[in-house]
């Protein structure tokens, strides 16, 4: 016993056996999702050295590196070999979206502080925003111009999509920052819902949204004369888009911005003394994190081709805050963990059961009313998952951390903060 | 010269009166203490300056600029830092982080020079780390840069709120009882540290205290309100002699006893 932990100290201590691990995990379930393409537990392995990869030893950038050929090269070569193709990279768009709309949420909630029970709608304006152009439905209300706009727009669509939904962060916020805490989480939680009822039902006067029919045969979008049909192609997009925004949330983290938003919710009143508006503060926070939503808007509709209300539910709004708490509240890995996690489990690991035991049923092996099949189950098992982690992990899957300066970096700020080479300087900043 | 005047401050809060027409000058580069016993409207007169609170009326000038109406984020841009009486850090964030927060609004860093990472901003960020470590340095807290603020010891946090509200670079540092809850030695060196920062920093101190070796000790004006209303103001020995403080602080009786 004591032999295996000296061994694993080793390890610990040792990239090269790091690499070597990681290099011959990737290998092995790479293979395995190549050859055995229906196992969805050879996909998920696969996902998982991506978990692997941030325990690693590596330098920030080895990992980026090594994650974007995961996601770039091989996730999708190993799984076009078989007719699952489209549905892992469906799911795996599907979890970028959401891993981006979480990040989103959590500079909301888990940096500034502020419960938002509304968030979906944003991600509602963005879809929306894109539905409505991309279709005739435009041309209802747009006196000039021919509608649906080409494919070729989808690309400007999604800043403009960020763009409006940031604008109806801020519209919310506007209103909405006189109340705190349980009373903000109302209000939100209205906000919400009135998006949502405002889209059903604007079919009249003027059909904008085509109410609860919903606005179908959105144009896909189109680079180089090339229409983005197929998940497969979707999964491209929102990787792009994703990794933005995972760029963005760590550069705001550790600026001012960040830190004033971590302030305001550490204290509000101390933060005001030492400078931070609040207001605009808090309404950045609202605007940036409605921003990944609305753009992820923008790709779902065009990946969905087809847009109506019942897709912006409390129920989302409440899924998506799951998935902050779950990772960790202000914690960019564990929320992208968290979120990773939450839309799998939901996508594939339920519904594999799912078929599993039907199967078992089907055969007479045993027999699983309807009622009790895990699909059904879906909001129990999360709701169970919430409460262990309440009682044993409070803090989420990986806890916010605080950046850790190195002192020596730090000292003799006199003498040394003119002497400090562009070089040097950037070695620090990796630290 | 005074760097700030105020003039008939008076908050009512519905019928109670907090302060009634309180007016004081406060000399550049000296050290006030404002004293009274409890419930004699110390804080609300800090939170009237530093524009927590709104006056009922009343004028408070800054370098004869007059800064009540503002809200609390423009009056600390003015140049008015403070600590509070019941600390107030950001617990979770680390003590390095508390000091920089504290740069705020000495940082010219925008959303888009962030996104970018522009070298200018890149810079900035780097020279304020080490200004905000040099003030760690300078409090004694150098060591404990990384731990959450929440885990450091009582006196500890008290100086970290200090070294937070010096990071500003105000021109006037506002102390709400700073010693409270110090034991002699950890106040012994407050006593210290004030006098230094007042030389190093080219500030302008005025403190809320109940310990009255330390009011005494340090501060060159002395302020006594009582019932919200202005009783006495002077030098240290001449408050000290003061019939109508010492009636405030011990009721009527003590003077005729002796």
């Amino acid at each position: 016993m004591r032999r295996l932990k000296t061994l694993w100290k080793k390890y610990e201590q040792n990239k090269l056996a790091h690499g070597i691990f990681l290099l011959i995990y990737i290998g092995v379930t790479s293979l395995s999702l190549y050859t055995a393409q229906k196992s969805v537990t050879a996909f998920l392995l696969l996902l998982t050295s991506l978990l692997l990869l941030y325990f690693t030893k590596f330098t920030n950038l080895t990992k980026w590196l090594i994650a974007g050929f995961v996601l770039v090269f091989l996730l999708p070569f190993t799984a076009s070999n078989g007719d699952a193709y489209q549905s892992y990279m469906e799911v795996s768009t599907l979890v970028g979206i959401y891993i981006a709309m979480a990040l989103g949420l959590n500079i909301v909630v888990g940096m500034a502080g502020l419960l938002d029970l509304g968030f979906v709608a944003f991600f509602a304006v963005g879809a929306y925003t894109y539905g409505i152009f991309a279709t005739a439905q435009a041309s209802n209300f747009m006196p000039f111009g021919t509608f649906p706009l080409s494919g070729e727009s989808f690309w400007l669509f999604i800043i403009i999509g960020g763009l409006v939904a940031a604008l109806f962060g801020i519209l919310l916020g506007i209103p909405v920052l006189r109340v705190k805490g349980d009373y903000l989480a109302i209000v939100t939680l209205g906000f919400g819902e009135i998006i949502r009822i405002i889209f059903n039902n604007l079919d009249r006067p003027i059909n904008i949204t085509n109410g609860a029919m919903g606005i179908s045969s959105v144009t896909p979008p189109r680079l180089f004369g090339i229409d983005f049909l197929y998940p497969s192609q979707f999964y491209y997009i929102v990787l792009v888009l994703l990794f933005f925004t995972i760029f963005t949330v760590r550069r705001f983290e550790h600026s001012k911005i960040g830190r004033s938003w971590k302030a305001v919710r550490e204290n509000e009143i101390a933060a005001q003394a030492m400078g931070v508006p609040l207001v605009r503060t808090k309404l950045m926070a609202f605007a940036i994190g409605a921003t990944f939503s609305g753009m992820m808007g923008v790709v779902f509709a065009a990946k969905q081709a087809f847009v109506d209300p019942t897709s912006f539910t409390l129920l989302e709004s409440i899924t998506i805050l799951v998935m902050v708490v779950l990772g960790g509240m202000g914690s960019v890995p564990g929320v992208i963990l968290g979120a990773a996690v939450m839309t799998i489990l939901n996508l594939q690991v339920l519904t594999e059961m799912t078929n599993w035991l039907n199967q078992l049923s089907l055969s007479g092996i045993i027999s699983i009313p309807y009622a009790l099949s895990p699909a059904k189950m879906q909001r129990f098992i999360f709701g169970a998952l919430l409460i262990l982690f309440a009682l044993y992990r409070p803090k989420g899957l990986l806890p916010a951390k605080n950046r850790i300066f190195i002192e020596k970096d730090l000292q003799g700020a006199n003498r040394k903060a003119k002497l400090v080479t562009p070089q040097e300087q950037s070695e620090n900043e990796k630290l | 010269m005074s760097i700030l005047e105020v003039r008939n401050l008076t908050k009512k809060f519905g019928g109670l009166t907090a302060n009634q027409d309180v007016s004081m000058t406060v000399e550049k580069n000296s050290i006030t203490a404002v004293i009274g016993p409890n419930g004699a409207g110390k804080t609300t007169f800090f939170n009237m300056i530093t524009g927590v609170y709104q006056p009922t009326s009343g004028i408070i000038l800054l370098e004869n600029e007059k800064i009540n109406g503002l809200q609390p984020h423009d009056v600390s841009k003015k140049g008015i830092s403070r600590t509070f009486q019941n600390i107030r850090l950001f617990n979770e964030m680390s003590v390095l982080e508390n000091v920089l927060v504290g740069m705020h609004i000495n940082l010219k860093a925008g959303l888009l020079g962030i996104l970018l990472n522009l070298p200018a901003i890149r810079k900035e960020e780097k020279a304020s780390e080490m200004k905000a470590y040099n003030l760690l340095e300078y409090v004694g807290l150098a060591d404990s840069l990384n731990e959450k603020a929440c885990n450091l010891s009582y006196g500890a946090q008290r100086r970290l709120e200090i070294a937070r509200a010096l990071a500003a670079n105000p021109k006037v540092l506002l102390l709400d009882e700073p010693a409270a809850g110090m034991n002699p030695k950890e106040t012994k060196n407050l006593t210290q540290l004030i006098q230094s920062m007042k030389h190093e920093f080219n500030l302008t101190v005025i403190l809320i205290e109940h310990d009255m070796k330390l009011v005494m000790e340090i501060s060159e004006h002395i302020v006594v309100l009582d019932h919200g209303e202005k009783i006495a103001e002077g030098k240290p020995e001449n408050i000290r002699n003061n019939p109508k403080v010492v009636e405030a602080y011990l009721g009527s009786g003590a003077i005729q006893t002796g």
